[in-house]
């Protein structure tokens, strides 16, 4: 294979866990290919980004669990105009906001995986991708989208 | 209106600005620009610099107001306020806010003022050079969105698509805002028209909605104005643009992380436009001008339709040019060539654009224009806007 590991050229920012713990279980699921999100222990509303308490009934008891890697895309964009010294050069490239009807229509941000000119639907199918970053000084996994079917 | 009402109690009696540069040519550092606006603006309103007692700004100005106060020898600081949030969403907000302590009695004359030498400092449209990311950025960065043009554009996307709007929209917000530039001598973009075949043909800096030309200019200046109590604006030397009504916030979750907003194809104006609305007493009918803010042509899509201008559905037929140029079209727009074409100093020069309209001094003046709507940078969280009137719209 000589194909990229990674959709986006070396050199991009690398995420960490904040520094207060709050979403260390979303980067610790990610090395492990689970996606875990917040769900409330009180109420059930499911809930991301991730935040230290529960936007409907204001609990604290915000618990982590493992969801599916299926979605519809929201929306999208292709910047062509690079903004960071790694992207110079590396022409277009598509962004995706993911709804997840499966867990309350919470929205994810990733890469649509696949050539940067093909056509993206509002509506259409998605499966996440786990793309490892073995090689960082904190390693890490992003999440990326491919379109199904 | 309640005794509450900020309406009718405070005027804009001076604005200022210095020489608009592209940016990194300004030959004067910030602060000096930060100064020199400052003192146009009170000679402007025919006032001593030391009368001023009062700072606001927004966005993280570097300019600290107690080393201004400082510089220019004020005898007796009594108000140095900043507004929360980057970008330009809080122009509208740092007027309001100023206007709030004159009202509630803790000033008497407050600057409102923007610098921007970024040249000296870094530009807007880059990204920050970390290595790493957490929080927010964690989610979005490493995927490449970055960028206020990148963060922003899928709000615009998926309002386009909810409501079927065609570029051809974008395309008119661009070329109004060229348009007034060409009879404005102070715009950057003065003696540079701009014609649908450019537009149309200029690259794209994010796909499907931010061509070159709906995005805003990087700009070196300064820009401020000055506000007192209405009863001394009437004494000064410059007609008073009372301030009607200002409002400021967001709707529901709007900081939600990673965009997760509930309201996300918005331009963060869906509560806000009808708190102005009630402060003011008036409809978008009313209106006679409006300077929004250009960060891109689609947030002023955005943010006019949620002001009520027109209904989403209605977005393809309103957005002409012809209904968007001085002095004759339906809703004349960033009359001044605003962000897009006079420069971008984070949206202040728009707001000096609607006290020039209310005097009658624009370069593009609408025939006895009365009220003037000042919208902010949209689509981020908080967002503001006001509306200006001349004295026979307080009654």
């Amino acid at each position: 294979m000589t194909k990229p590991s990674t959709y986006l050229p070396a050199g991009m920012p690398a995420p960490v866990p904040a520094a207060d713990g709050l979403d260390a279980p979303y980067w610790e699921g990610t090395r492990r290919g689970a996606l875990m999100v917040q769900r409330c222990g009180s109420c059930d509303t499911w809930q991301w980004g991730p935040e230290w308490l529960c936007h409907h009934c204001q609990s604290f008891d915000m618990q982590w669990r493992p969801i599916a890697g299926t979605g519809l895309i929201y929306s999208w964009e292709r910047p062509w105009h690079p903004v960071h010294p790694a992207l110079r050069g590396h022409g277009p490239y598509t962004a995706v906001l993911v709804e997840l009807p499966a867990a309350g229509n919470i929205r994810m941000l990733g890469n649509l995986i696949g050539p940067a000119d093909q056509a993206v639907g509002i509506g259409a199918a998605v499966e996440a991708v786990f793309e490892p970053h073995d090689d960082a000084a904190l390693p890490y996994t992003l999440v990326q989208w491919r379109l199904l079917g | 209106m309640s005794e509450r009402s900020i309406r009718g109690k405070v005027a804009v009696a001076g604005i200022g600005e210095t020489t608009y540069y592209k940016h990194g040519q300004s030959p004067d550092a910030e602060f000096v620009l930060a100064l020199q606006a400052i003192l146009r603006a009170a000679e402007d309103a025919g006032i001593k610099p030391q009368e001023i007692d009062g700072f606001a700004s927004y966005s993280n100005d570097r300019s600290d107001p107690s080393r201004i106060a400082a510089a220019l020898g004020i005898p007796d600081l009594c108000v140095a306020n900043m507004q929360w949030g980057g970008g330009g969403g809080g122009v509208a907000a740092a007027v309001a806010n100023g206007a709030a302590a004159i009202a509630a009695g803790y000033a008497d004359c407050v600057v409102v003022f923007r610098a921007l030498a970024q040249g000296q400092f870094r530009r807007f449209g880059e990204a920050a050079p970390d290595a790493t990311v957490s929080g927010d950025a964690a989610y979005i960065a490493p995927y490449g969105v970055m960028s206020p043009a990148q963060k922003y554009g899928m709000r615009a996307t998926r309002f386009m698509h909810e409501h079927g709007v065609e570029r051809d929209v974008l395309r008119a917000i661009a070329m109004a805002s060229y348009h007034h530039a060409q009879a404005n001598p102070r715009a950057v973009m003065h003696g540079r028209p701009l014609d649908a075949a450019t537009y149309d043909e200029s690259r794209w800096i994010v796909e499907p909605i931010n061509r070159l030309f709906d995005c805003c200019q990087e700009n070196d200046g300064a820009a401020a104005l000055i506000l007192v109590p209405a009863e001394r604006a009437r004494d000064l030397r410059q007609k008073p643009a009372y301030l009607l009504a200002a409002a400021q916030g967001s709707d529901h979750r709007c900081g939600a992380p990673v965009m997760n907003a509930p309201n996300y194809g918005s331009s963060s104006f869906a509560t806000v436009a009808p708190r102005l609305y009630q402060t003011a007493g008036v409809s978008p009918e009313d209106i006679d001008v409006v300077q929004a803010y250009e960060n891109f042509t689609t947030g002023v899509m955005m943010a006019v339709v949620e002001h009520g201008f027109c209904a989403p559905e209605e977005t393809n037929e309103f957005f002409t040019l012809d209904n968007l140029l001085a002095p004759t079209g339906r809703m004349p727009l960033n009359t001044s060539g605003g962000n897009l074409a006079e420069c971008y100093m984070h949206g202040l020069g728009l707001q000096l654009e609607a006290v020039r309209q209310i005097r009658g001094q624009s370069s593009n003046q609408v025939p006895g224009a009365k009220l003037a709507m000042n919208i902010a940078g949209p689509m981020v969280t908080p967002v503001s806007s006001l509306i200006m009137g001349s004295e026979e719209t307080l009654s």
